[in-house]
């Protein structure tokens, strides 16, 4: 009993304590020294700030050069599948064209009569400073939905800035280094954005599901959404202005209940806007 | 002479290829998630770093696992050094399974891989969801496990084929 008690020490101590060979570091010291790493990243002292900084500078640039080959090979399987797609494509942009065309000239005259009763009820109307920065890194990991984009600090870029793809919500600005950022996606578990959901007006919590869709949180269960209802940004909280389109609400489709497929596909991100918002005078 | 040079860059290519592939995978992140199959992904450092700390440690090297760690954490947008500790836990598993193997068994080290991934998966976990307070999906980690698990016996396999031609080419 004893023997195999001291057999299981000596098997520990050979494993962590030992450097063995060629080795310059013993792994137990590199252990202690990951767990003190960790607890000055929780600290969030200044010096841990730059080393993230720093590293996360050399890193971005450097997966972006290594994932260019994977990039390319999935360019191309993508535009293999358009290539085949392109007659039902044709025939649906067609028919959409035709709808749009309808609906351009009364949201014209919307657009102008809501500018006209914001004034008249003195509400802001809000300024906004646009970016457009190109996406270095989209590695869709299961664990964090983000990527990482070239304009940081340098360009003024700040921490909750909203990021567009065309005039859809696709996240916002959560990390920003010197000259990159990374903007956390809509889709991600820990995105939580206010919404309002038309029609009804229904004022809301868009979380991501750490999958290509989101769903609505924090609603009354008195209150009833319909199908295909469009999910707007509220404004509430002053960080995005109200109204920016993020996705479509659906009861039912053929494999989830009650999700929200957002506008823009989130694995397809190549240009985005990076938007602050701020209140200007009426 | 140009030949020896030639052999010596060959010979110094594959003995680092394993280190390589780490970087790469860490930098690219390829776990072929992007495929959309629900719950489809697999930790391919785990793979690499357990086969080769258990088979022949001085490939890789504790130092550069763990700064391969760090850039993963940066990639992945995890706060620095949570990487480097669940890299280093299997290097430590793996270390001890050296330690008392006498006659190894790919059927034993693929169980105890499991029981590794598992364990560093559920420190990852735990420090991410209550020490950072980042919430993740428990059922994605489920299925990266399972997923990584089973394709170590594959990597095994072609690992294994890869250190009998160093071994033949005295490396």
């Amino acid at each position: 009993m004893a023997t195999s008690r001291d057999d299981f020490v000596i098997a520990i101590r050979s494993a962590f304590l030992k450097k063995g060979n060629q080795q310059r570091f013993s792994l137990i010291g590199l252990i202690f020294f990951s767990v003190g790493l960790l607890i000055l990243s929780k600290i969030n002292l200044p010096f841990t700030n730059y080393l993230k900084i720093t590293l996360n500078e050399i890193v971005y640039r450097t997966s972006f050069i290594v994932s260019v080959p994977e990039k390319k090979i999935l360019d191309l399987s993508n535009k293999i599948q358009d290539h085949y797609n392109v007659y039902n494509d044709y025939v649906l942009v067609k028919e959409k064209i035709k709808t749009l065309e309808s609906k351009k000239y009364e949201t014209q005259f919307l657009e102008v009569e809501n500018k006209r009763l914001k004034k008249t009820i003195n509400e802001y109307i809000f300024k906004s400073d646009e970016l457009v920065a190109k996406v270095l890194i989209d590695k869709n990991s299961p664990f964090l939905k983000s990527v990482i984009v070239n304009k940081g600090s340098k360009d003024k870029v700040k921490l909750g800035m909203a990021v567009l793809d065309g005039s859809y919500l696709v996240g916002k600005i959560v990390e920003v280094n010197y000259s990159t950022s990374r903007a956390l996606l809509v889709s991600d578990l820990n995105s939580k954005i206010p919404v309002g959901i038309e029609p009804g007006n229904i004022q809301s919590i868009l979380s991501g599901t750490g999958k290509q869709n989101g769903k609505i949180e924090y609603l009354e269960t008195d209150i009833l959404i319909k199908d295909k209802s469009i999910v707007y940004t509220s404004g509430s909280g002053g960080l995005f202005k109200s109204g920016i389109p993020v996705g479509i609400y659906h009861i039912e489709t053929e494999k989830e209940y009650e999700v929200v497929h957002f506008f823009s596909k989130l694995s397809q991100l190549t240009f985005v806007k990076l938007v602050s918002f701020e209140e200007g005078s009426n | 002479m140009s030949s020896k040079f030639r052999n010596t860059i060959g010979k110094t290519f594959l003995l680092y290829l394993p280190l390589l592939l780490l970087f790469i995978s860490v930098f690219n992140e390829f776990d072929f998630n992007y495929l959309n199959y629900k719950y489809f992904s697999f930790n391919f450092p785990f793979i690499l770093i357990f086969y080769w700390s258990l088979k022949r440690i001085e490939t890789l090297g504790y130092g550069f696992i763990f700064i391969a760690g760090m850039f993963n954490d940066a990639v992945l947008g995890f706060p620095i050094g949570i990487s480097s500790l669940t890299y280093l836990i299997i290097c430590g598993f793996a270390a001890y399974l050296r330690n008392i193997t006498l006659r190894p068994s790919l059927t034993k080290d693929w169980l105890y891989f499991l029981f590794t991934i598992s364990f560093a998966n559920s420190i990852n976990y735990f420090l991410l969801v209550l020490f950072f307070s980042i919430e993740i999906n428990y059922y994605e980690i489920l299925g990266n496990i399972i997923f990584t698990f089973l394709l170590y016996y594959i990597f095994a396999h072609i690992f294994d084929i890869y250190r009998k031609i160093l071994l033949r080419i005295k490396i």
